[in-house]
């Protein structure tokens, strides 16, 4: 168990800078999520952290020592990774104790921490199989105890679950959950997926181009983004961007308008914006929903509508030529084709500068 | 399946067609035509019809037996000995020419070994064909490990990210495309005994110390030094080998093992060599079928001499079956071949097993 303090921390390969001055603070017991784009540098960063790609400049700090220059073993790590990484011609037993028999460890503590780390797993009854005996879960798992035997101040996780299957996936999310719990560990967990940020974080943070674009438990980030690209990345559908100018500013709001929506005050979070500026005014699907025609404060026409069961997904096309995603918590149906207006509470939408939109998928 | 093969495929199959003859004409016939041939008295060209004689080429060939010697004595039963102490016993030919013993007619001493005052001698039918064995074997047991080994440690330093590893590739590979008669020719005038460049260098390098000898010459180093040639020529089509089967092991395992502390040697022996182990099955097995298989070595640089300590298995049967026109001789030792290969690879392929 121990903090984790990233400080200013750097990476080039060669003349490419892919982390560019980062601070993260890890703080004991915690779990923390990083997230992003493919090609973020979450990836890099936490490689950095176990030692297996160098770090540039900048320092960091594990339990209060700097390991910059520390061979990975020495760090107190352990990691687990995408692809498993568990030794094809080795039983499980062995890989779990792979750690413990490069070391020298007498038979006994072997014995003791594999049984101890396959209790923790529910596993007991595979640790004399092959990994080609195993499905991809069960992989995942022997790579987890191959780490729990470690005993590491820091666990590592490189996008632990993205090999397995949908229904697999979510189990193995809540087995890591109960983990972190049970073994009260400081865990840094890489994943592109947000769900999986969102469910397991004590802390995400959001990285796109080498940078940290916000930093903060999930439902700060979910209801206060601190700007486009974290907004647009947390929740799913993903937030409606209206593209806005803004009329009067008052202390704390503003009041913008578009041809398709009627003049409405919001919150400016903090961001200054003056008279005539061009905004983005920021809506999740959630939040929005459905009235006559002529009611609420956006108006158009359905373009599709999604039903999933216990929510219906319908896309709006709005007056101005826009298009609006809507998640409505029921299950509705809408014609294609249909009128509708669209009202939602000002207080939860988010107002920002318009800047280049950040709409790579993820 | 079936249909697949057979009729929507016409096209294939006539593009198959040449290839496929040539293998069938050109392998497969000769193999069987092997087999046949050992059967009979067949020459390469004779007047004679071809007549089956079953089995007596082989038995010319193996033919081996164990004969005991007793010292000469004089009349008061003292072991004789010559000028220099030896014991003297009665020649083998006594018993070899001798119609008291038919069994052994024809035979020749291979080699003798002494317990007490009797003498052992081995007596064969084919004392060369022996010897040939003898040498092929010894080639395999020296060149397989050693080439294997060699190639391995070059893989292993040229799986490398380096600046102009390539350079290092093609340099270790390059033997491997020259003709083996070309590399043989130049491997001559390297162990030339007069003025080879092995004995200038190593005259050169212990000050005139070395003397320098006839490598090629000297039974006692003639097939050491084809060994060595082979050895090196060939290392560098293993090593490729060996390449691609570590490149075919997943980076992750590495950094596994690196966060789990292993050293160099901890890393190569749990994660290196497993990973290895279908490459190292194939390389085993080609490098024996290749060892097996010498003979354009021998016949470009002693044609099996000096005193026929670089006889290999493959040259005698040319030797035979073109050089002597004994196309059922050698026909024998290609088959006799071909069993000592298959059994070796199938003892090889079921100690690889995998589990």
């Amino acid at each position: 168990m121990a903090t984790v303090r990233l400080r200013n921390l750097r990476k080039s390969f060669g003349a490419v800078e892919v982390i560019k001055g980062v601070d993260i603070d890890i703080e004991d017991g915690e779990f923390v999520v990083f997230v992003g784009p493919s090609g973020c540098g979450k990836s890099t960063l936490l490689r950095m952290i176990a030692g297996l790609e160098d770090i540039t400049s900048g320092t960091l700090e594990i339990d209060g020592v700097t390991v910059n220059d520390l061979a990975p073993k020495d760090r107190g790590i352990a990691m687990v990774f995408q692809t498993y990484a568990i030794f094809p011609h080795m039983t499980v037993r062995e890989n779990v104790a792979f750690g413990l028999t490069i070391a020298g460890a007498p038979r006994a503590e072997k014995e003791r921490k594999v049984a101890e780390a396959a209790r923790i797993l529910q596993m007991e009854h595979l640790l004399d199989r092959h990994p080609s005996q195993l499905s991809g879960g069960q992989r995942q798992r022997v790579a987890i105890g191959r780490a729990i035997v470690r005993d590491p101040k820091v666990f590592l996780f490189d996008e632990p679950l993205s090999n397995l299957d949908a229904a697999l996936r979510m189990d193995m999310r809540m087995e890591i959950g109960k983990l972190h719990q049970n073994l009260g560990a400081s865990m840094i967990y890489v994943t592109h997926d947000q769900v999986e940020a969102m469910t397991l974080a004590d802390k995400i943070v959001v990285l796109k181009d080498g940078e940290v674009m916000q930093t903060g438990t999930p439902m700060e980030l979910y209801h206060n983004p601190a700007n486009l690209f974290v907004a647009g990345f947390l929740g799913a559908p993903s937030m409606n961007f209206i593209k806005v100018e803004v009329g009067s500013v008052g202390p704390g709001q503003a009041t913008v308008r578009t041809p398709a929506l009627d003049p409405i005050d919001v919150p400016t979070g903090g961001r200054s914006f003056k008279g005539g500026d061009k905004a983005i005014l920021a809506v999740r699907p959630q939040y929005l929903t459905p009235t006559a025609p002529d009611a609420g404060m956006l108006h158009g026409t359905v373009a599709l509508t999604e039903r999933l069961g216990a929510e219906t997904v319908i896309d709006v096309t709005l007056r101005d030529g826009g298009s609006i995603i809507a998640a409505i918590a029921e299950d509705r149906v809408l014609k294609p084709g249909t009128e509708i207006g669209l009202s939602f509470d000002a207080a939860k939408a988010h107002l920002f500068a318009d800047e280049a939109l950040h709409t790579e998928p993820h | 399946m079936a249909s697949k093969l057979t009729t929507s495929n016409r096209a294939g199959w006539g593009f198959a067609l040449p290839g496929f003859g040539l293998i069938a004409v050109f392998i497969v016939l000769p193999f069987f035509f092997a087999f046949y041939f050992s059967l009979t008295n067949q020459r390469l060209i004779s007047p004679n019809p071809t007549e089956y004689v079953g089995l007596d080429n082989y038995r010319s060939l193996l033919g081996l037996a164990v004969i005991t010697l007793e010292p000469e004595r004089d009349d008061a039963g003292q072991i004789l000995r010559d000028a220099d102490g030896a014991i003297e016993y009665p020649r083998v030919r006594t018993i070899t020419r001798s119609d008291d013993f038919p069994q052994y007619r024809g035979m020749r001493e291979w080699f003798r070994w002494h317990s007490g005052d009797t003498a052992r001698v081995v007596i064969a039918s084919d004392v060369v064909f022996m010897k040939a064995l003898v040498n092929t074997f010894l080639f395999v047991l020296v060149v397989a490990p050693v080439q294997a080994g060699l190639a391995l440690c070059l893989a292993l330093l040229i799986n490398q990210r380096l600046r102009g590893i390539n350079i290092y590739r093609t340099i270790y590979f390059m033997p491997v495309v020259v003709s083996i008669v070309v590399v043989s020719l130049l491997w001559r005038f390297i162990y030339d005994g007069n003025d080879g460049l092995l004995n200038n260098l190593l005259s050169a390098l212990s000050f005139g110390a070395f003397e320098g000898r006839d490598w090629l010459g000297d039974p006692s180093t003639a097939l050491g030094s084809i060994m060595a040639m082979s050895i090196w020529q060939a290392v560098g089509f293993h090593m490729v080998i060996w390449l691609s089967g570590l490149q075919t092991i997943s980076p992750t395992l590495y950094e596994a093992a690196d966060i789990e502390g292993a050293n160099r040697w901890q890393t190569f022996r749990y994660v290196t060599w497993p990973g290895l182990r279908n490459t190292a099955v194939l390389i085993l097995i080609v490098i024996t079928m290749q060892c097996f298989a010498l003979f354009a070595q021998i016949d470009v640089m002693t044609n099996g001499g000096p005193l026929d300590s670089t006889q290999t298995l493959v040259f005698q049967a040319v030797e035979r079956g073109y050089g002597r026109q004994d196309i059922s001789g050698g026909s024998a030792i290609s088959v006799i071949l071909f069993l000592i290969v298959l059994s070796i690879s199938l003892v090889q392929r079921w100690l690889t097993r995998g589990r």
